[in-house]
């Protein structure tokens, strides 16, 4: 496993600084368009639920190579007001902003694997992998 | 005491200005000014000395200190080369002063220091001002010159209008582009409203967001939206995130779009390409007359 690259999610242009790199790093590990897109999504809703509820993160990129398979490893990670139910903000529809309630449920769908930890008070940490097929 | 050793630092500037060219050279190699010629950074180097010099008889001129610091931003050298510049003139001076007595105190030691340090303090301050106030100056003329690009509204015909969108959607972006549609498509009478995203890199929901609450808007004032421009990966993407686009009629590119919105006002694009022929016909049934 190389070693992280971390972008600061303070500003809002932040969100773009780390799609930027996210795409980058997606580009070098051979993802294709698509998949370039989601992981760019991904980061997108990611860092924007970062500027929007927590004001202020990080998002970590991290690359897995091992000898089965290759893949990105996206974190999200912010000590923002936390997440009373998990459950529910990874149906479809909620959102406690006036939005779409669709980033969380659909980074879920966009990506492999997911993992979303949070504590009320303490923040929030998002987990999520794409494998190279 | 000020006073004396401000006159001592003048008297002597020759040798405190050999001394400042030799640690200002010494940090020229393993730094930023690297690429820049001998000539240029040795003139440079007695403008700048000559800046400090003058502001510190006059007690500050910010005439030459403006002039310098702008040909600095112009020759884009970093703000460092000032900075570093002031502290080595702070140290070289310090040194030299405290170097012409052979009893010290500590006393005397820090009355040198302040003194030095209220020469060059309002130096730094001017010049990092200046510097920094350039910058803000040319990203405040960006920000404008951004905000131009940001959501042009272009009426094509009678009854349709098209606003491309380049690059990121953003809060301020998203803002402007439902009131300049919603203005031009009132002042323009549009029918049909062409919303092209084929520049926008990532739509995730928020962008999503936006798009829709514009398209229910300008169905609200009567016209109807179309979204065009949707790549292959960012529909895939929107399906993913589970966005519902239904609502209004969206096509792969503008050329399709346009089709649909000639459709929408009655018209539609006839090919002139057998006109050739029929002039030719004419021609032929002229010249059987």
């Amino acid at each position: 496993m190389k070693p992280q690259s971390c972008v600061n999610i303070k500003k809002e242009w932040d969100i773009v600084g780390a799609r930027q790199l996210g795409r980058d790093i997606a580009r070098e590990i051979g993802f294709g368009t698509v998949d370039q897109a989601r992981i760019a999504t991904t980061i997108s809703e990611l860092a924007r639920n970062i500027y929007l509820y927590a004001e202020h993160g990080q998002i970590c990129f991290e690359v897995i190579d091992t000898f089965e398979q290759k893949g990105l490893c996206i974190i999200a990670i912010d000590i923002g007001p936390g997440i009373e139910d998990v459950g529910q903000v990874l149906e479809d529809g909620y959102s406690t902003s006036g939005g779409l309630g669709a980033g969380l449920p659909g980074v879920k769908r966009l990506m492999d694997e997911f993992d979303l930890q949070s504590e009320v008070g303490k923040g929030t940490r998002v987990k999520a992998i794409k494998w190279l097929r | 005491m000020d006073e004396k050793l401000k006159k001592m630092a003048i008297e002597n500037s020759d040798s405190i200005v050999q001394l400042w060219m030799q640690e200002i050279n010494s940090l020229k190699l393993d730094n930023y000014t690297a690429s820049i010629s001998d000539e240029l950074f040795e003139s440079t180097n007695r403008q700048f000395v000559n800046v400090i010099f003058t502001s510190l008889k006059n007690a500050g001129s910010p005439k030459a200190v403006e002039e310098f610091s702008e040909k600095i931003i112009n020759l884009g050298w970093p703000l460092s080369y000032i900075t570093d510049g002031l502290q080595v003139f702070r140290r070289v001076t310090v040194d030299y002063i405290l170097s012409q007595y052979e009893q010290l105190d500590s006393a005397f030691i820090s009355n040198v220091l302040k003194s030095v340090d209220t020469w060059v303090e309002p130096l730094i301050r001017q010049l990092v001002n200046e510097y920094s106030g350039s910058w803000e100056n040319t990203v405040s003329l960006q920000r404008v010159a951004l905000q131009e690009l940001s959501a042009p509204l272009i009426p094509v015909m009678d009854g349709i209008t098209i606003m491309p969108l380049i690059g990121t959607v953003d809060t301020d972006r998203a803002k402007l582009i439902m009131e300049n549609l919603l203005d031009g498509a009132i002042k323009h009478n549009s029918e049909v409203v062409l919303i092209d995203i084929t520049g926008v890199p990532v739509v995730d929901t928020m962008v999503a967001h936006h798009i829709i609450q514009a398209a229910e808007a300008v169905r609200l004032i009567g016209a109807t939206c179309i979204l065009v421009g949707i790549r292959p990966e960012i529909a895939q993407t929107i399906v993913n995130l589970g966005i519902d686009l239904s609502k209004f009629p969206t096509k792969s590119s503008l050329k399709k779009g346009f089709r649909t919105a000639l459709e929408l006002t009655d018209r539609q694009i006839v090919d002139l390409g057998n006109r050739a022929d029929s002039i030719e016909q004419m021609i032929q049934s002229l010249k059987g007359e």
